[in-house]
């Protein structure tokens, strides 16, 4: 099975900070990862190779420095790593980037794509369903469990607000995974080793048969008008007491606030 | 908007450099330049003191040629189990708004309910309903969905479209946006027209809640969002509105996936919807172990609430992950949130911090989790959550 | 500091460190409290290639020496120190084989070694051979095509847990010391049995056992080197290990002391963090210098022995001598540095501390690392005549 997963290279927004005068994020000094559920992706991906055997491809769209990312996921076991990259890929929203995606995997070629439920910078949960639609594939989304996979179709369960749906889809399909699919391994040294030496393959624009107008910033319909920081909650309220005073009064003010 | 640098302005202090995450900035001359690898991600504005990094607008203008001929504004009105979910008559509500500002019609769109659910919207606000009630709908499967939503919006061209941020509106509304190649807004909190374009103003939480952004897609149409539940108001109910159903046909749609079988309610009297629930009883690692979350359990019972999680306590296996609050769980706002034995890590906050009103039980006056309460009760909360308890029921059973 | 390290040893020492933090940090205070075998860690170290570091590359290893080993063992080794015993002694029971084993044995045994597969133990101590091993009793009486064992080994490292076994026994009990042999023994041969696990006051996530042979026959070809070889074998086996323990050392006290200066910089008394205090400042700067001392030490011991020096015996005991002391010092001062806080199991120093202590007891006391150093110094000062 040839298996594409589609990572993202994101600040570690445990550490990102906000400077509160200026309204922007502190980044200088925050290492970058490999988005969280992206692990989780790569781990269900490596795991499906070493049952079905075939290739395990990691794509990610970025700048450069993104090649870090792609030699992170090799280090754990992944074959290869495309790096979709140029200036013309820059200030892509989720349309822009599921199209450049797209571009990449077609040039890969895939039976299964597994993305991330959704990238902790800018939490849109889009991409990954977007890139099946550039694709004309089936999707499924916020995957927990891999029941069956290949050949022809793929069993999963779908996590949904109210429980859980069981999906089958045909192949080619694109799943999006939650965090509750699996534990990500650790990188093997043997992987690291590949991951230093490996030649990660740079394609720009052309090589993935796409025109700049349709990329980056212009080929995104969405614009951010601006940034703000969210007003800071005011402080707490101290209740006065002993435990069994503070609990009464905190009934009174909650109900008060018709918060019961 | 691409950034430049006012050669001019520029003192070449070199402040825009060290702020630049992807190393995208040089010094030619004794002046910034901005490269090839610039992400847009606006670091340097803020960083200049002499403002000489300036936006350009460029590319504002791509594809505005037939923006005028769409209008009206479009609720998708979201079902599970054949039952409208609640998210649909908040929206109803936000969009009237909307649809009064622009001085245009508000239509929901209707897929796999029963007519007489299609009249209930009409009742909440919605002029014209789009109604299908083909059994392709009964489960949830994104491509029919999707197919038949795009249709009627090529057809009918309406300027702005919501549905609700939920597991089913985040799922199929991108491949939507995707099929008409228009701009879509993930989670939005706030919606407001701009008074001098007419454009949406999309306001969404990124990087975890710690920043807001304004989004805007000037240049197509229509201008799409996902609305995060429990933030927008429901209008009101009108038994006498009149409305127009129209029957839609889901004739030859596509579908590759197949819903072989629905598990609901998991955790039997848990109620696991955290993202619709008003009251949230959340637990972390000071419960200790699975015996503290019975006891939330019954707190949450008695006020009517959901039970929530930290990470901590999931990854202590206490509480499965569908209860997990956070950056890497649900996203909640309810109007109470009660915090016990949570210490408040930023990945936490981020997941409950727009909650209207936060109570925080911990027994360390230096937790977080106490900057962003509304109430704080310092101490053991083995202590305080029985008293609680006790106390809720003696209100009860005495009234 | 720059030590120096190859690209690859970078690699060795971010994924122990990868493996230390993520994993065996979040469990170490659970594992010490129930005294629980790391297994899920073990996997981990095996499916990131840590188990076949020193192993030659034709059986699945990586060709790595003793420098690589200390690397890992270091990082293991400031996050949990039962872990990393466990660990270490891992090849502690493998050089006998590596050392000594013929072409078929280390064919057979080495790939499931290098692969994690299977854990090693070492069987050297005994209830009246500590410090003194010539008190060995455990005999190996040959008959016919084997050798039957009788005997109990005490106190013994991955006893119970480990599926490979490395042994010395007495095949000729008149000889003495040159009378002694060292087998490889399989857990589940018939006559092999274990003692209860130990309870111990530190490394509790180690499992302690003794090994009981009461008529254990083992097929003739499980003899490692020839009769007569046992003590060479242990000799030879613990030259090679010993710097391992001293990189134990420098790994407790660095993340004793890492931990003292974080709440050091955090904890207020008298309006100020006391990091601010030049008592405090000199307890650091003594630990940190310290620290630094004896890793320069096992680092250049390792780095000696790799280079295929012969005679590395005085070298490998000063490096564990200076290391573990050192050890015993810097988490003693690092628990007095945070105090009261110090001293609760809430923080984790208390129990570097306790861990610490077996350092200077195990693989050889101190005190008979000082006589080994003598012994080698009376030993020079007479050829240097």
């Amino acid at each position: 099975m040839r298996i594409v997963v589609c990572i993202k290279q994101v600040p570690d927004t445990a550490e990102v900070k906000i400077n509160r005068e200026t309204g922007t994020l502190v980044r200088e000094g925050v290492p970058s990862i490999i988005n969280p559920y992206d692990m989780h992706a790569i781990e269900a991906a490596l795991a499906l190779r070493e049952s079905l055997s075939g290739k395990v491809t990691a794509i990610t769209m970025g700048p450069p420095q993104a090649e870090a990312a792609l030699r992170e996921a090799i280090s754990m076991g992944v074959d290869d790593g495309l790096l979709v990259t140029g200036r013309e890929f820059a200030g892509a929203d989720t349309l822009a980037t599921s199209r450049a995606l797209s571009g990449a995997i077609k040039a890969a070629g895939a039976d299964l794509i597994i993305c991330g439920k959704q990238a902790i910078d800018g939490d849109t949960a889009q991409v990954g369903p977007e890139v099946a639609e550039f694709l004309d594939i089936p999707h499924v989304s916020y995957v927990r469990k891999i029941v069956e996979a290949g050949p022809g179709s793929i069993k999963v369960e779908r996590l949904m607000d109210e429980g859980v749906d069981v999906v089958q889809a045909e192949l080619p399909a694109l799943i999006t995974v939650v965090r509750e699919l699996n534990t990500p391994r650790l990188p093997s040294l043997k992987g690291k080793m590949n991951a230093k030496k490996a030649e990660i393959k740079k394609l720009s624009a052309s090589e993935i048969g796409l025109t700049p107008e349709v990329v980056g910033f212009n080929g995104s319909p969405t614009q951010v008008k601006k940034i703000f920081t969210p007003e800071p909650r005011c402080g707490r309220r101290v209740l006065e007491g002993g435990i069994e005073g503070q609990v009464e009064a905190l009934i009174k003010e909650l109900m008060e606030k018709k918060c019961l | 908007m691409p950034l430049k640098v006012d050669k001019n302005v520029c003192s070449g202090c070199g402040a825009c450099i060290t702020v630049c995450p992807y190393d995208a900035i040089k010094m030619e001359g004794g002046k910034a330049v901005i490269g090839e690898y610039c992400q847009l991600c606006q670091s340097c504005l803020s960083a200049c003191a002499e403002g000489a990094i300036k936006e350009i607008a460029e590319g504002c203008e791509k594809g505005q040629a037939d923006l005028s001929s769409y209008k009206g504004v479009w609720v998708f009105a979201e079902q599970r189990g054949g039952k409208v979910a609640p998210v649909a008559f908040e929206l109803l509500g936000e969009g009237g708004k909307l649809a009064r500002q622009r001085g245009v019609d508000l239509s929901a769109v209707l897929f796999g309910a029963a007519r007489e659910d299609a009249l209930e919207l009409i009742r909440w606000g919605a002029d014209k309903v789009y109604f299908c009630g083909d059994g392709i709908f009964k489960n949830f499967e994104d491509e029919p969905n999707a197919r038949l939503l795009a249709s009627l919006i090529n057809e009918h061209r309406p300027e702005i479209v919501l549905a609700g941020a939920t597991a089913i509106g985040r799922s199929f509304l991108p491949r939507v946006a995707a099929r008409l190649k228009t701009g879509l807004t993930a989670d939005c909190t706030a919606l407001e027209i701009e008074p001098e374009t007419g454009n949406l103003i999309q306001t969404r939480p990124a990087y975890g809640g710690n920043i807001m952004a304004s989004i805007l897609s000037p240049g197509t149409r229509p201008q799409m969002a996902t609305v995060r539940p429990k933030v927008m108001k429901r209008g009101k109910r009108d038994d006498s509105r009149q409305g127009e159903i129209i029957e839609v046909s889901a004739g030859g749609l596509k579908c590759r996936t197949k819903v072989l079988a629905s598990i609901r309610d998991e955790e039997g009297q848990m109620k696991v919807n955290l993202q619709e629930a008003d009251v949230i009883v959340s637990g972390g690692r000071g419960l200790k172990g699975k015996e503290g979350f019975q006891m939330l359990s019954e707190l949450a019972g008695l006020i009517g609430g959901a039970v929530g999680a930290s990470r901590a306590a999931v990854d202590e296996g206490w509480i499965p992950y569908c209860h997990q609050v956070g950056q890497t769980g649900k996203t909640v706002a309810p109007k109470l949130y009660i915090a016990c034995g949570i210490s408040g890590a930023v990945q936490h906050l981020v997941g409950m911090q727009s909650s209207d009103v936060i109570v925080a039980i911990n027994k360390n006056p230096e937790a977080p989790i106490f900057c962003v309460a509304t109430y704080g009760i310092v101490g053991d909360l083995n202590e305080v959550v029985p008293l609680l308890i006790k106390k809720l029921k003696e209100r009860k059973n005495g009234r | 500091m720059d030590y120096f390290l190859s690209e690859e040893q970078v690699m060795i020492k971010e994924l122990a460190r990868q493996i230390a933090v993520e994993k065996v940090v979040p469990v170490r205070q659970e594992l010490d409290e129930k005294e629980e075998f790391p297994w899920d860690i073990m996997r981990v170290l095996a499916s990131s290639d840590l188990f076949g570091l020193f192993i030659p590359e034709e059986f699945g290893g990586f060709g790595k020496g003793s420098f690589e080993l200390a690397i890992a063992v270091e990082e293991l080794s400031a996050a949990c120190l039962g872990v990393s015993t466990t660990y270490a002694a891992n090849a502690l029971g493998t050089y006998p084989i590596l050392l000594f084993g013929t072409p078929e044995q280390k064919k057979r045994y080495l790939p499931d070694i290098a692969a994690g597969r299977k854990l090693v133990a070492f069987g050297l101590t005994e209830a009246n051979a500590g410090s003194d091993a010539g008190g060995i009793q455990t005999t190996a009486r040959p008959e016919g095509d084997h050798y039957v064992l009788n005997g109990t080994k005490q106190w013994i490292t991955n006893g119970g847990e480990a599926e490979i076994y490395t042994v010395i026994a007495l095949t000729d009990k008149a000889k003495g010391a040159r009378g002694a042999s060292a087998f490889i023994v399989e857990k589940g041969a018939a006559g092999f049995s274990f003692g209860k696990k130990e309870k111990k006051m530190g490394i509790r996530a180690s499992a302690t056992r003794e090994l009981v042979f009461e008529d254990c026959r083992i097929p003739r070809e499980n003899i490692l080197g020839r009769e007569g070889m046992g003590f060479i074998v242990a000799m030879k086996t613990l030259d090679s290990s010993r710097v391992g323990v001293g990189a134990q050392g420098v790994g407790v006290a660095q993340g004793a002391f890492d931990e003292a200066v974080k709440f050091a910089r955090s904890r207020v008394q008298f309006g100020h963090p006391i990091i601010g205090f030049q008592a405090i400042q000199h307890m650091l700067a003594d630990m940190a210098t310290d620290i630094e001392a004896a890793r320069a030490l096992v680092y250049q011991t390792a780095r000696f022995i790799d280079s295929g020096a012969k005679d590395v015996t005085k070298a490998s005991a000063m490096a564990k001598l200076f290391a573990t002391d050192m050890a015993m010092r810097v988490t003693t001062n690092a628990l007095q540095v945070m105090g009261g806080s110090g001293y609760m199991r809430e923080y984790p120093v208390e129990k570097m501390m306790r861990d610490a202590k077996i350092l200077q007891i195990y693989e050889g006391t101190n005190q008979i690392q000082r006589n080994v150093i003598a012994q080698n110094l009376i030993k020079e000062a007479a050829k240097a005549k």
